[in-house]
């Protein structure tokens, strides 16, 4: 375990509430051991140089998603950010696109409302599988959504997101990525459902494919590539119910 | 229905991008031919405009330009909302008009060969 | 403790100047005025063609020239680097292949991709009689 030092200095934006009209940057130096993400470097400030820095953070192992803020420009999981890949000044800001509520804390508010908005839970039309049996699943069929259940809610893609930026309306890319989740779950029965708010323009429809989200996923969910998907499955879908066609996913 | 074009839209957006992709290279590098000089023998007027006239020829310079056009149009209409443009009705309305303009020309300069 | 969230305000017009990863993507987005071009341009000749052997041959003929090799050569390098390999890179994504419990590597998928597309080209460059 290596015990070099190296000296950072972390320029941290702050915003009090009651007290600002905007917000400010302020400089901490900070010794760090060579091995630390940047979250040690944050919570060295909080315990040793300014205990009223406002935060979230919580695991430390890129399990919680509390942890999301802008490093040098970019959305990144400060516990997954290593300092080595860091230059000797680092600028932290609280997360993009998001209101601040305090210091490096921002109001989520949005995004939580739109992860309910998707319906993200099994939806059966028919009745479970009877007594003690369990829904039939195969790796193979687990395989095929399996990394879209990694999202562990950072929100490190809408802060990456230009057209969440240019339009909060935007349904924006981990609600539409847990949409499409249960959509390719051979469990669940509820894709006429969610059609309605996927189907809707501020639903699939806004995404341009820019593809940063994908870029700054931490978990490498590829919100990115379930978006395209399922813009191709809403097509198909408008074609077939044109067409009268039955039949696929009800 | 707004949500049913948006569909439509794109899938001839996304036809049209794959088509570019493909085919639009060959297309400029055919140009530069021109420009060079060196003018392929299938572009002399006999021959292309024999091309042309049959249908298989019809069909293959009309999906081609169909296709082109309604891409570039739906993509304009991003750009235009990327570049601050947020007039989003009336852009779709200008944009998707070029992309039927310019199908009814092709359709109706390639059944006048 | 009173609430009072700050929004950042963003310009509408420049927000992709923010980052490589934005500038590098209105770039590709910018193409679409290649795609209008070249449209009108055969669109244009489709216009001589239907109507004299003359008109085509003087088409044919305002085609040539320096400048518009230099155009040309240009559009096509923007046009490839921008347009049809971003597509292909891109075309895993839309398309994943299930293969049991693997997927098919993206790597088949983009190869395929300039496989058809240098198919494609020959295609069009023998009918067009250029060998």
């Amino acid at each position: 375990m290596s015990t070099r030092t190296r000296t950072l200095e972390l320029e941290i934006m702050r915003y009090d509430p009651e007290k600002d009209k905007q917000p400010w940057f302020q400089s901490y130096t900070v010794p760090c051991l060579e091995d630390w993400v940047i979250l040690d470097a944050i919570n060295y400030v909080k315990e040793n140089l300014d205990t009223t820095l406002a935060y979230r953070w919580s695991c430390h192992m890129m399990v919680c998603g509390s942890c999301g803020m802008m490093v040098n420009g970019e959305p990144s999981l400060t516990c997954k950010t290593f300092i080595r890949e860091l230059p000797d000044k680092v600028r932290i800001e609280p997360l993009e696109n998001f209101p601040i509520e305090r210091d490096l804390v921002v109001v989520l508010d949005d995004v939580i409302q739109k992860l309910h908005k998707v319906q993200p839970y099994i939806i059966r039309k028919d009745p479970p599988p009877a007594g003690d049996q369990e829904y039939i699943q195969t790796p193979g069929q687990l395989a095929i959504f399996k990394q879209l259940t990694m999202c562990i809610n950072c929100m490190c893609c809408y802060a990456a997101c230009p057209q969440y930026a240019l339009d909060r309306n935007f349904i924006g890319p981990a609600a539409l990525a847990l949409a499409h989740r249960y959509n390719r779950d051979n469990r669940d029965q509820g894709k006429s459902d969610r059609l309605d708010i996927l189907a809707d323009h501020d639903g699939v429809w806004d995404c341009s494919f820019v593809g940063a989200c994908s870029e700054v996923c931490p978990k490498h969910v590829d919100p990115a590539a379930a978006i395209q998907q399922m813009k191709i499955d809403g097509a198909v879908e408008f074609w077939k119910q044109k067409m009268g066609i039955p039949g696929g996913k009800p | 229905m707004a949500i049913a074009k948006k569909a439509v839209v794109w899938g001839l957006f996304a036809a049209g991008g794959t088509l570019t992709a493909f085919v639009f290279p060959a297309l400029i590098g055919l140009y530069l031919l021109i420009a060079s000089g060196n003018v392929p023998d299938g572009l002399q007027f006999d021959q292309i405009h024999a091309f042309a006239a049959s249908w298989l020829g019809k069909a293959c310079l009309f999906i081609v330009l169909f296709l082109s056009v309604w891409h570039a149009a739906h993509r304009l209409r991003v750009v235009a909302h990327d570049f601050g443009i947020r007039k989003d009705a009336l852009v779709a309305k200008a944009v998707y008009t070029f992309a039927a303009i310019g199908t009814l020309l092709t359709a109706f300069y390639l059944l006048g060969i | 403790m009173s609430r009072n969230p700050y929004v950042r305000p963003i310009s509408t017009t420049t927000w992709y100047m923010r980052n490589g990863r934005y500038k590098v993507y209105m770039l590709r987005e910018l193409t679409s005025f290649l795609v209008v071009f070249y449209s009108l341009l055969t669109i244009f000749a489709l216009s001589a063609l239907a109507d004299s052997a003359d008109r085509w041959n003087g088409f044919i003929a305002s085609q040539q020239g320096k400048g518009m090799m230099v155009f040309h050569a240009l559009a096509l390098l923007y046009f490839l680097f921008f347009q049809t390999f971003p597509w292909f890179k891109l075309a895993p994504k839309a398309m994943p292949v299930q293969l049991g419990e693997k997927r098919l590597p993206d790597s088949y998928i983009i190869i395929g991709h300039y496989v058809a597309w240098i198919a494609v080209s020959i295609c069009i460059f023998w009918l067009a009689g250029a060998f």
